[in-house]
């Protein structure tokens, strides 16, 4: 029997402020899984903490709420003892780029076949409103005591400098767009990063939805346009197609420029796309021929209570 | 009866094959026989600071050290330094001759500290302060001093074999002070030659040379250096024996035990499991295709304990080995193993601390960190092992705990057992069971992954599982797994994890609990790697009629109250033995026993027990002759 995108949700009180830009993700992220036809105990999704870090619960698929920072350790784990099982990671920026800075690089090294979702809105919001690491230097939102002081990360730069191998930006306002990039997200052999724009009604005074929407600058030019655009609008090719050093570093490059477009005119749609690189079951493979038909969730280690493995060789090697 | 207890001591600069020294020696011994314990210590350093293995041979049981060395293989003035006095009378030193006049001074790696104790004893003594003055003391014990030029050996080599290389082979002075100790006490060469052969198996030319150096100082021995009391010529070879390193236990163990995940950060003394069990990463499966171990090196402790946890969410036998340090970062991550009743086993090989403290040494500093780690009351278990033997079946049951009770396992282990390099029983893999528990395979209707139960336990799903969803948070969860801040199932929850201790306390065997080795008057309470310093010290005792006894603490959290104070009724006087400054057990046990320590036998300087002082403690005890605090300082 197919599944409805219903079948997704969850019964979970959503307590999100009204307008929150989280919604529009989550219901992104459910159409994606209802399309793709992704059976809900072959799906798991990884959440961080924060806001964004419940949104596993709103999710009927298995659903992993971690910890603060943490959410790429679990999800990687996971995938690679149970590597049928579709991996979603999700998170806030101040979660996966402050916190969990750490691990975002090194999981860009490793190129687990998975997909990480950053609910990107400048604040920490749960907390009540401080500056998070996207948050751009000088910018002063409303519950800042002082403007920040702390130079922004680039999501988008960093993760393809960190060796993510597909990197894109998605807008959560434009569900039907978002959806479908993640569908491409999810689909991609390898480590997928999806940076979302996401308002936060509450706290984000800054990057609002009407400011995303370029309310603002219809008072400065005659013809009001949306601040947002999209890549595949204009002829952007984002896909490395050669086991090509030059043509990689071009890719790397135009992706790098791409992302620091900001102001008036921001990109959403893929950045950058790498499948030559190898994934980390292939390197895995490589070493253990049999890894993905025996992966570690599937190992059979007992019979009648008794271990079947059989260390005997290695303790002849040490029979003196 | 002549029985045979010989210590043999190798030391050299760290990188000039010590290690490899002391292994061969070992091996050669265990081959003819004798039961081996050995231990390394050495610097946080790659190359250049003073290393040295201690490796005590016998003909009877061994489980630890002793002061006592018999024999000292040097070929660098710090070894001699360092070490000639911990020869005893009746022993004997081989040294490089063309050492006799470097000063202390002219050895840099050797520190303030020590030159300035060596000095005053020089001093004391009216020797210079060079090899041949520390020498003379050793002498003057009774000694034996067996000087030959290493130097010499190669020129000599390099004359016969027409090889004017090998004058500089620098490299070969393992193998020749290993050599020149085999012919001086009388031992075959052949089980060297065949090591030498195995060690360098891809480069036969090297493997030739060394095997030319071994003869010829083998050799030189014999026939030139003077009359040595001990010889060892071998003993009754027991069945079913092996030699093993400290980390084979828990890696073999976990191979065995159905670990099929291990993430780890590189630390000392913890990583050398992981890169073992990485080197043996395929594993043969008795009627089955093969199988594997997924080792996966990390960026930092935090994503070893994040990864580990969701592997075992998926039900894979998933594990990390750390120590102090890293542990202290996992401790986050280990209360949402704690909340979410996630089946983990963290071996913790612990060093001396605080902080980086003595990062290559010895030290069981981490038991009540261990027992208190992770913010929140949480179920965990804190169990420990006493030897490398124990460590391997000790594992298995670290591994059914987790998944019968549904909660962390913190595997207590320490770089006293881990840098031991001992002959024992052959491990029996049939002799550990493997119980997953209530770890599901099918799941029919509604599923709630924290169902209230009768004992508390709930079937278990695993990420993936047909019809098994559920969700795990950091947050109090209700049966599904989902948020919740209700105060009365907050109070459910609570009670539903933690009365899991009680569970455990009541279905864990006894005799996985504690282990009593008698019961006496005076008994010792220990945990860990104290265990055969202590053995071996009971048993010297016990042969001069003094009896101690001796109970061996595994299960150390939850803390099986009831069953210590009904092995401690009659006892009059209670000593803690441990490898800390604060007598942490001895905190635990007053804690739940609510009796006081009598006496506490402690060691931090980062060097592990001997039996000889724990022996030498006990008698001012039974003496009546000692501090409540006896703490204990042999070793360099």
């Amino acid at each position: 029997m197919a599944l409805k995108l219903a079948d997704y949700k969850t019964d979970v009180h959503n307590d999100w402020c009204p307008g929150c830009g989280d919604f529009g993700i989550v219901n992104a992220l459910q159409m994606a899984l209802a399309e793709m036809g992704i059976e809900r105990d072959k799906a798991t999704i990884f959440s961080g903490i924060g806001c964004s870090g419940k949104t596993s619960h709103f999710i009927n698929t298995y659903g992993v709420h971690t910890l603060h920072g943490r959410v790429l350790t679990f999800a990687q784990g996971g995938k690679l003892a149970n590597p049928e099982m579709t991996v979603v990671a999700v998170g806030g920026d101040g979660d996966g780029l402050g916190i969990g800075a750490g691990h975002f690089v090194a999981a860009g090294r490793r190129n687990v076949d998975m997909t990480y979702i950053i609910f990107d809105n400048g604040v920490y919001g749960l907390t009540k409103g401080q500056a998070s690491p996207t948050l751009k230097l000088g910018e002063k939102t409303k519950s800042l005591p002082s403007p920040n002081t702390n130079y922004n990360v680039n999501p988008i730069g960093l993760a393809v400098a960190s060796g993510f191998t597909f990197v894109a930006r998605g807008y959560s306002y434009d569900v039907r767009h978002l959806k479908d990039l993640i569908i491409k997200a999810v689909r991609h052999k390898g480590l997928s990063f999806l940076d979302v724009l996401q308002p936060c009604p509450t706290y984000n005074d800054i990057n609002t939805r009407d400011w995303y929407a370029g309310v603002d600058l219809a008072e400065e030019s005659i013809e009001r346009h949306a601040r947002i655009y999209k890549l595949e609008d204009t002829h952007f090719d984002y896909s490395v197609h050669y086991d090509d050093e030059t043509e990689v570093n071009e890719k790397i490059s135009q992706a790098m420029i791409k992302s620091l477009e900001w102001g008036n005119k921001i990109p959403i749609g893929i950045f950058y796309q790498n499948e030559i690189i190898s994934e980390y079951s292939t390197r895995l493979t490589d070493k253990i021929p049999n890894y993905l038909e025996n992966p570690p969730s599937k190992q059979k280690i007992s019979e009648n209570g008794l271990p079947t493995t059989d260390v005997s060789s290695i303790l002849d090697s040490l029979r003196v | 009866m002549s029985s045979v207890d010989f210590t043999w001591l190798i030391g050299g600069p760290q990188g000039s094959g010590v290690d490899s020294g002391a292994n061969v020696f070992s091996k050669v011994c265990a081959e003819m026989g004798y039961h081996i314990f050995g231990k390394r210590e050495f610097y946080s350093n790659i190359k250049g600071e003073h290393s040295y293995f201690a490796v005590r041979v016998s003909d009877h049981e061994i489980r630890s050290n002793v002061n006592d060395v018999t024999l000292m293989a040097s070929f660098d003035a710090e070894t001699i330094f360092r070490h000639f006095d911990e020869v005893a009378s009746g022993g004997g030193i081989i040294y490089d001759s063309d050492l006799d006049k470097i000063t202390t001074d002219e050895v840099h790696t050797i520190d303030n500290y020590f030159k300035e104790r060596l000095h005053k004893e020089l001093e004391s003594k009216n020797k210079p302060f060079t090899i041949a003055g520390v020498l003379e003391i050793a002498k003057e014990k009774g000694v034996h001093l067996y000087p030959i030029s290493f130097r010499e050996i190669l020129t000599n080599l390099a004359e016969k074999t027409e090889n004017p290389k090998l004058r500089g082979l620098i490299r070969m002075f393992n193998v020749i002070a290993v050599s020149l100790s085999l012919g001086l006490i009388k031992m075959p060469l052949d089980p060297l030659l065949l090591s030498i052969d195995s060690i360098f198996s891809k480069k036969p030319q090297i493997a030739e040379i060394n095997k030319q150096a071994a003869n010829f100082s083998y050799d030189y021995a014999k026939s030139n250096f003077g009359a040595f009391q001990y010889s060892l010529t071998g003993t009754e070879k027991q069945p079913d024996t092996i030699l093993v390193q400290g980390h084979f236990g828990t890696s073999i163990g976990k191979m065995v035990s159905g670990c099929r995940f291990q993430s780890y950060y590189p630390i000392t003394p913890a990583s050398d499991e992981s890169v073992y069990l990485e080197s043996n990463e395929l594993l043969e499966i008795q009627n089955d295709r093969p199988g594997s171990t997924i080792v996966i090196q990390t960026e930092d402790e935090i994503s070893a304990m994040g990864m580990m946890i969701g592997a075992a969410l998926t039900g894979t036998r998933s594990s990390t080995s750390t120590s102090g340090p890293g542990f202290a970062l996992m401790t986050e991550a280990l209360g949402w193993a704690g909340i979410n009743e996630v089946s983990v086993v963290i071996t913790l090989y612990q060093r001396s601390g605080p902080s980086t403290g003595l990062p290559t040494r010895h030290g069981q500093d981490d038991l009540l960190f261990a027992v208190n780690a992770g913010h929140g009351d949480f179920p965990k278990i804190v169990y420990a092992s006493g030897d490398i033997e124990e460590s391997f079946y000790d594992t298995g049951r670290c591994f059914n705990y987790a998944d019968v009770y549904q909660i962390p396992v913190i595997h207590m282990m320490d770089k006293f057992l881990s840098s031991s390099v001992v002959t024992c029983k052959r491990f029996d893999p049939k002799k550990i069971s493997i119980d997953r528990g209530l770890l599901l395979d099918k799941i029919d209707g509604e599923y709630r992954r924290f169902a209230f139960t009768e004992d508390g336990i709930s079937p278990r799903s695993k990420l993936g599982l047909d019809n098994g969803v559920f969700w795990n948070t950091g947050d109090e969860s209700d049966e599904f797994g989902h948020i919740t801040e209700d105060p009365q199932l907050r109070i459910k929850m609570m009670d539903k994890r933690m009365s899991r201790l009680d569970l455990v306390l009541q279905r864990v065997p006894q005799e996985e609990q504690v282990v009593s080795f008698g019961i006496h008057d005076i008994t010792i309470v220990s945990w860990g790697s104290t265990k055969g310093p202590i053995l071996d010290a009971l048993s010297v005792l016990k042969k001069e009629g003094i009896d101690i006894g001796f109970i061996q603490m595994k299960l150390i959290h939850p803390f099986p109250t009831e069953y210590v104070k009904s092995l401690l009724k009659d006892v009059k006087i209670i000593i803690d033995i441990e490898a800390n400054h604060s007598g942490q057990l001895g905190k635990i046990l007053k804690q739940n026993v609510t009796r006081e320590i009598d006496y506490f036998i402690l060691k931090y300087t980062g060097r592990g027990m001997t039996s000889t002082e724990i022996y030498d403690s006990i008698k001012k005890i039974v003496g009546n002759k000692a501090n409540k605090r006896e703490v204990l300082s042999h070793g360099a």
